[in-house]
């Protein structure tokens, strides 16, 4: 029994091995390095790299990333929750439902932020139609600023919240929103008061699920930010091509990565179960 | 007679099935009153209309003389003891029973908790949550949690069912002495014959979404409506389509004195059940009669002949 065990656990294991922890390690070493004259990188070893993260060009970026990420967790929650308490009181609708909200996954996200693009750009579809109505008479700035990138991580994290949210509230024990009822609070009361409390361990689910990957974001900021609303993402990304400086763009990602682990090791303390 | 709560012709029906099929009844002032049947006779889905979880499509329930039929369950002055007590996981025993009173914005919560924790033996468990207490526990606080709310008619959902076996014939006593207590009208919805005979000032025995009987204990036990009645609250011997129930039937070698009547049988099995004897026999034309009685020191054995006898005055006697 034992033997069959370790043989199940072994194919997960070796890859998690070989295409996370290694290639991690790996990171590791380069963010303690020194970039080479023209490529690569090399000795002395250095904590040089972790030093400029604090240059406040770097960390500036790293705490808007975060505010963003937050903002757009919260959105995605204010917009999640109804739909997913919807969903969950739809009876035998709820499975069409739940494949319409993982409708947007069958195509590529750099397909459906294109779309965006054709969507929101000056010529686009929207201001052509409002122009052509006469609501008004110069396109509307809709692309390649913040509203855009915000709106790019909502619409491309909103399934990540939406089914954490599903899955608590379809679990919940309807008698309990009757007997909120029965003893006398209206639905609003039952919703602050018995539903969204017990629905804890699906609203840090899903805030969990959207912040990581949304902090990390450099498509969103990239295409629908056209550069002039980068992330940490676009930081990151722009050491290991453009700027060539390796070890740097090791260094900032492990800075993203602890502040995302001190961050979880804060959420764990505060709803430890929770997060099971 | 002053009724607190009113069923008129109450009607309610599931995809073309219905539910509960014009049911009146009415329910006196401080009694503790029971809904017994069959699963699916009904029973819940008329609790729940009462308590406004659901509509009747026809008819009205009138409470303290005012028809509510269309209120909320909020709106009402009925509260609900739910199956598996419904207790806020997320909240402790003394926010449990707050709850209500909170919503209703009353002037004096804290005296009032106080004194209904007394009332349920609570006391110096406030602070724990639902999942720190035993079963037994649970229940109290879902009774202190709604009657705190001094409702006109307190509705329970079959509220021992989740009790094990033996804690359920102490518990079942101590809710019918703090009903008694308190005064506040009970209706009850239980499936378990047991338990309505023994709580009950009142029981309405239901059936196929119809009122089938309604009356004391006593009454439906001894004068049964209906076959359906009769055979539901206890076991009943048909003897050439008379009813005579086990505990009425005696077995005797000879034959016996007059004033009764008997047949001629044959002892099939002996059944002891601790407390008293099942006798099985069954007569010339194939019918099987059970007798119920006190350990025998001469116990009949398997194929004695025997003449099974019993008063007339103990004879089911229908009403129609």
């Amino acid at each position: 029994m034992s033997r069959l065990r370790t043989l199940f656990l072994l194919p997960g294991a070796v890859t998690m091995v070989l295409l996370f922890a290694v290639p991690l390690a790996i990171v590791f070493i380069y963010s303690l390095l020194t970039r080479g004259a023209y490529f690569g990188l090399g000795p002395p070893w250095t904590l040089d790299n972790y030093a400029r993260v604090w240059d406040p060009l770097y960390a500036g970026v790293l705490w808007r990333s975060l505010v963003e990420a937050g903002l757009a967790s919260f959105i995605c929650l204010v917009l999640g929750f109804p739909l997913a308490l919807f969903i969950s009181q739809a009876g035998p609708r709820k499975n069409l439902y739940l494949n319409l909200v993982m409708l947007p996954f069958w195509t590529s996200f750099l397909v459906r932020l294109y779309a965006w693009i054709f969507l929101l750009r000056d010529t686009g579809l929207v201001n052509t139609v409002l122009q052509n109505l006469g609501l008004i008479h110069e396109p509307l700035p809709m692309l390649y600023n913040d509203g855009a990138v915000m709106l790019g991580l909502v619409y491309g994290h909103l399934p990540f919240m939406v089914l954490p949210l599903y899955a608590t509230l379809e679990r919940l024990d309807r008698n309990l929103l009757e007997a909120s009822a029965d003893l006398g609070a209206r639905p609003w009361t039952t919703l602050a008061l018995v539903t969204l409390p017990l629905c804890r361990p699906g609203i840090i689910a899903g805030t969990v699920l959207v912040f990581i990957p949304a902090l990390g974001a450099y498509l969103v900021p990239d295409l629908l930010g056209g550069g002039k609303s980068i992330m940490i993402g676009n930081v990151v990304q722009n050491q290991f091509t453009t700027a060539r400086d390796w070890p740097f763009g090791a260094a900032l990602s492990f800075a993203v990565m602890a502040v995302v682990l001190i961050l979880m090791a804060v959420l764990a303390r505060r709803g430890g179960e929770d997060l099971a | 007679m002053a009724h607190i709560l009113e069923l008129r012709n109450v009607s309610r029906s599931y995809g073309g099935n219905k539910v509960v099929d014009g049911v009146s009844l009415e329910i006196e002032q401080g009694t503790l009153f029971s809904l017994l049947g069959p699963s699916g006779c009904g029973k819940t889905t008329t609790l729940r209309m009462v308590a406004g979880f659901d509509q009747p499509e026809s008819g009205e329930i009138i409470l303290a003389g005012k028809p509510i039929a269309h209120l909320r369950p909020y709106e009402r002055n009925v509260s609900t003891v739910f199956q598996n007590y419904a207790l806020f996981p997320h909240l402790s025993v003394r926010d449990n029973i707050e709850f209500g009173l909170r919503r209703k914005r009353a002037s004096d919560i804290d005296k009032r908790v106080r004194e209904m924790l007394e009332l349920v033996q609570l006391t110096g468990k406030e602070q724990r949550l639902p999942a720190q207490l035993s079963g037994g526990e649970r229940q109290r606080v879902a009774l202190a949690r709604s009657l705190v709310l001094a409702p006109d008619v307190l509705l329970l959902d079959e509220p021992l069912s989740a009790l094990d076996p033996i804690l359920r014939k102490q518990v079942r006593t101590e809710l019918q002495a703090l009903q008694r207590r308190v005064g506040i009208t009970f209706l009850m919805v239980t499936h378990d014959q047991e338990e309505a005979l023994v709580l009950s000032d009142q029981i309405a025995v239901m059936n196929g979404g119809r009122i089938e009987q309604v009356g004391t204990p006593q009454g439906i036990y001894m004068t049964p409506r209906t076959r359906f009645v009769a055979g539901f609250l206890g076991a009943v011997n048909w003897i050439d389509g008379i009813g005579v129930r086990p505990e009425a039937v005696r077995m005797a070698r000879s034959n016996p004195r007059t004033g009764s009547r008997s047949r001629p049988a044959t002892i099939e099995t002996l059944r002891f059940l601790g407390n008293c004897v099942h006798i099985e026999s069954r007569l010339a034309n194939g019918e099987k009669v059970v007798c119920e009685t006190a350990f025998d020191h001469e116990p009949f054995t398997p194929g004695e002949p025997v003449h099974v006898w019993w008063n007339v005055s103990d004879e089911l006697r229908f009403q129609q």
